[in-house]
């Protein structure tokens, strides 16, 4: 039975179109997968499903809900609607809360605010659906805050506010983006226990097609606010209609071609860390009581080959980030060694800028980390300071780009010209422009589409044959991992728990840790693959 | 909480110690005699001497700060010069006025910032919005001397509803006391209510770009309901620290307005202190308002923990 039947969705935003002709039905019960780029329009399908679009938003069509028009209503009958028959999760859980309310005064408030129940009753169901998502009142008391949960708990309050009134249908906008790898697999599992339970429908945006061929019944794909195919999830992944779909597809599990580095073939090591120790002091639980300490590297060793593709994976907290700044020579460690070539790494002016002018970084965030003020070519130009200025300087910012696939008239623009796809290349260009020997990429294709990420793993593939470049390539991903690193190391709490090549590893780890990341990260059957590839 | 509070009272006792330093040095150490300071050019040897004896002048510079200190715990703030009388009982007879005036003000600005920053807010972009802000904007340009002269002919001599000037105590009944504070407090109130609303206005709006707004509106909260329930809270931090100084502005900054109105409030104190060179009184009643203020502000943080869990958090 249809229990929401979306009819020629059309949205404009003042002039600009941002929604076409979207069409789709969700049937009772089932999971319904929305799936696209960024940009490609699935949040504003949500949001003009929710009547929560900004005030300048026009829509067109019809959405029927039961025997209403949800696109039709008045504020005053969606706010009646929205909580009681459709609920909403977001991506960011972090801040989805109100900080400054309890999360049981949170999740009975969807109740109060409905007048569904007295305010006694309201705690009672509060305590309930919070032990229904899986956070029994004994461990999670109705009086905690936001901030002392973890990112998985707190996305999990937000579900429960969400179903507290036991809602029709539930819309998640790309709800596990934001978690790590096993968090994401036991929040998906709540989401399709929900469905199964209480006869919910989910509407499940995201980005990531594993994660629909793993939950959804039907699936719509999305591309410049138009529904470019739909049907059910086996058959399109199997055999893909249209062209988009299959880049997609492709895209997402996407191998670029490298010469995989035998051990044998380099024995000099280029980085080795030596028993790493990093520890970090937290606030005093009592007044007097000493000071906590966290070790977030503990005695940590590896070693990078020149020319290797080094792996580095691991959750959230796990110390993967201050290994790397202590790699970078950025953050001091209290114990263990750091040698590049040989030489000592050591945080602060003491470490020679010619060293460190041997090792250079990409991070995640492609908006977030160029200064807007400043043009393409200063932004390039940038480590040239570790070496000083040479003369050919302007032909290097050139080359560099047109290394990258961009050209040296782009040294000219400001960042906001371009694209994330594009600023990421930019940031290569950048490591790149004092030929390193190491490049660090710190989930440097994260924040990627799945067709960008492709290109950008393929130029890295590229670049690191046609210069002999070391990769350390840290990434919570681990089929991007599996795809491009030689080795790879895996890191828990601290310590690192599994070593060796990426291809044993992954086809027999041995580490319970390891077995257990690669059983929570979705995939696509490969049954379902070999018929995409082989059209 | 424990460990805030105790951090917070550290902080707090550590400032007043470096303020009293300040004000110390500043006064008794840089160059010139205090007590011919004090006596002018005129004054005979003799008798700067004797002030100098009188003003444990010739006693070492630590010698003189500890007993300064020393004297201001037990309450002993010195003998003012010029009105030969304990500073501490006039700055309790001062405070009289100067404290339910500043409180009057405080109360009158935030009952007008209050729901015209909320209404503004929900409002933003409408005509009521605009109204609002384009008050406040005047609110805040208008001289206060200028508007209490205004409220003087309005109120005092057209309607004679308030009294045009002067304090007649506390002993006359408190009705005749905030009469005589009416007039001024609004004065005072109206600048301050035209920034604190801008604060709330803005504070607001920002807050409701926030996730945990759309949350709250896909839950079936209004747009007033998300305002008032989730984001006044999240907005009050920046508007405590706004009260907080306005507070201390008003407790000592009210001078011109106490001129106005012949009010004899502290500012008019301090005032005449400096014009008739009373050191002793200067640095007493410096040392006070300095307290006054660090203490506000340690009462601000205090209600900062208050209103946001996360600064109260148990470890």
């Amino acid at each position: 039975m249809t229990l929401l039947a979306v009819r020629d969705l059309s949205l404009r935003i003042g002039p600009t179109p941002i929604l076409s002709d979207v069409t789709f039905d969700i049937a009772t019960g089932e999971v319904f997968g929305l799936v696209g780029e960024s940009g490609s329009g699935k949040s504003m399908t949500a949001l003009a499903l929710m009547g929560l679009l900004p005030g300048t938003a026009r829509t067109e069509g019809q959405a029927h809900f039961g025997d209403i028009d949800l696109l039709a209503q008045d504020d005053a009958a969606m706010t009646r609607l929205r909580g009681r028959d459709v609920g909403m999760i977001f991506q960011e859980p972090m801040t989805a809360l109100n900080p400054m309310k309890t999360i049981g005064d949170q999740v009975a408030e969807t109740l109060l605010i409905h007048r569904a129940a007295s305010r006694a009753d309201a705690r009672r169901v509060a305590r309930e659906k919070l032990e229904r998502v899986g956070l029994p009142p004994d461990r999670f008391p109705l009086s905690l805050y936001p901030h002392e949960l973890s990112g998985g708990q707190r996305q999990r309050v937000a579900i429960a506010m969400a179903i507290a009134l036991r809602p029709r249908l539930l819309i998640a906008d790309e709800p596990t983006t934001a978690l790590d790898v096993t968090t994401q697999a036991q929040i998906l599992d709540l989401l399709q226990g929900l469905v199964r339970d209480e006869g919910l429908a989910l509407l499940l945006i995201t980005h990531d097609l594993a994660v629909v061929a793993g939950m959804a019944r039907h699936v719509a794909v999305m591309q410049h606010g138009r529904i470019v195919e739909t049907g059910p999830v086996e058959r399109i992944f199997r055999a893909p209609g249209k062209d988009y779909t299959r880049q997609l597809l492709a895209a997402s599990d996407h191998r670029p071609a490298r010469k995989p580095q035998m051990p044998t073939s380099n024995p000099q090591a280029l980085l080795s860390v030596d028993n790493a120790v990093r520890e970090y002091v937290l606030p005093r639980p009592s007044a007097f009581a000493a000071h906590p300490r966290l070790r977030a590297v503990d005695g940590v060793s590896l070693a990078i080959r020149p020319g290797e593709s080094l792996g580095l994976v691991g959750e959230s907290g796990c110390g993967k980030s201050t290994l790397t700044r202590a790699i970078l020579g950025l953050d001091a460690l209290q114990g263990g060694t750091i040698r590049l070539g040989g030489a000592p790494v050591i945080a602060g002016r003491s470490m020679s800028p010619t060293l460190r002018a041997r090792v250079q970084a990409v991070f995640q965030d492609p908006y977030g980390s160029f200064n807007p003020r400043h043009r393409v070519d200063r932004l390039v130009a940038e480590p040239f300071h570790l070496i000083g200025l040479p003369p050919d300087a302007e032909d290097r910012i050139a080359a560099a780009l047109e290394e990258v696939g961009l050209s040296a008239a782009d040294r000219h623009k400001y960042i906001h010209e371009f694209s994330g796809g594009q600023r990421q290349r930019i940031a290569i260009a950048r490591a790149l422009i004092i030929r390193p020997d190491l490049i660090v990429l710190d989930e440097a294709v994260s924040a990627l589409d799945v067709r960008v990420r492709a290109q950008v793993l393929d130029l890295l593939a590229r670049l690191q044959e046609s210069h002999g470049l070391a990769y350390l390539f840290i990434s919570h991903d681990l089929s991007v991992v599996r795809a491009v690193t030689d080795r790879v190391l895996v890191m828990q709490s601290g310590r690192i728990v599994e070593a060796g090549e990426t291809a044993r590893v992954f086809a027999s780890p041995e580490h319970p840790y390891t077995r257990r990341l690669i059983a929570a990260a979705p995939t696509i059957p490969d049954a379902w693959k070999e018929h995409a590839h082989a059209d | 909480m424990t460990r805030y509070l105790f951090r917070r009272t550290l902080s707090l006792a550590l400032s007043l110690l470096a303020a009293s330093l300040v004000i110390f040095l500043a006064i008794e150490i840089v160059p010139g005699d205090p007590a011919s300071y004090m006596l002018g050019l005129n004054a005979s040897p003799e008798t700067v001497a004797a002030l100098r004896d009188q003003l444990g002048l010739n006693a070492a510079p630590p010698a003189r700060y500890l007993s300064w200190v020393g004297g201001m715990m037990r309450g002993d703030f010195g003998i003012s010069y010029t009105y030969r009388v304990p500073v501490a009982d006039l700055v309790a007879q001062r405070l009289q006025v100067s404290l339910p005036l500043a409180l009057f003000a405080l109360a009158l600005s935030a009952l007008v910032a209050f729901p015209a920053g909320l209404l503004a807010a929900a409002r933003r972009g409408r005509a009521t919005d605009t109204a609002i802000m384009g008050a406040t904007q005047l609110g805040i340009a208008l001289p206060n001397f200028w508007f209490a002269m205004l409220l003087v002919l309005v109120f005092a001599l057209h309607w004679r509803i308030f009294p045009a000037g002067g304090f007649p105590g506390w002993d006359g009944g408190i009705g005749a006391g905030l009469a005589a504070l009416t007039l001024p407090a609004i004065a005072l109130a109206l600048p301050q209510a035209a920034i604190l609303a801008r604060v709330l206005r803005s504070a607001l709006i920002e807050t409701e770009g926030q996730d945990y707004i759309r949350t709250a509106r896909a839950k079936g909260l209004t747009r007033t309901q998300t305002l008032i329930r989730h984001a006044l809270r999240n907005a009050m931090i920046p508007v405590l620290t706004i009260l907080g100084m306005q507070f201390s502005f008003l407790l000592a900054g009210a001078i011109i307005i106490e001129n106005v109105f012949y009010l004899p409030g502290l500012g008019r104190l301090i005032f005449q202190a400096i014009t008739q060179r009373d050191l002793i009184v200067v640095e007493s009643v410096v040392m006070i308002l300095v307290f006054a203020v660090i203490l506000v502000t340690f009462l601000v943080d205090l209600a900062y923990a208050l209103v946001d869990p996360r600064l109260r958090r148990r470890a």
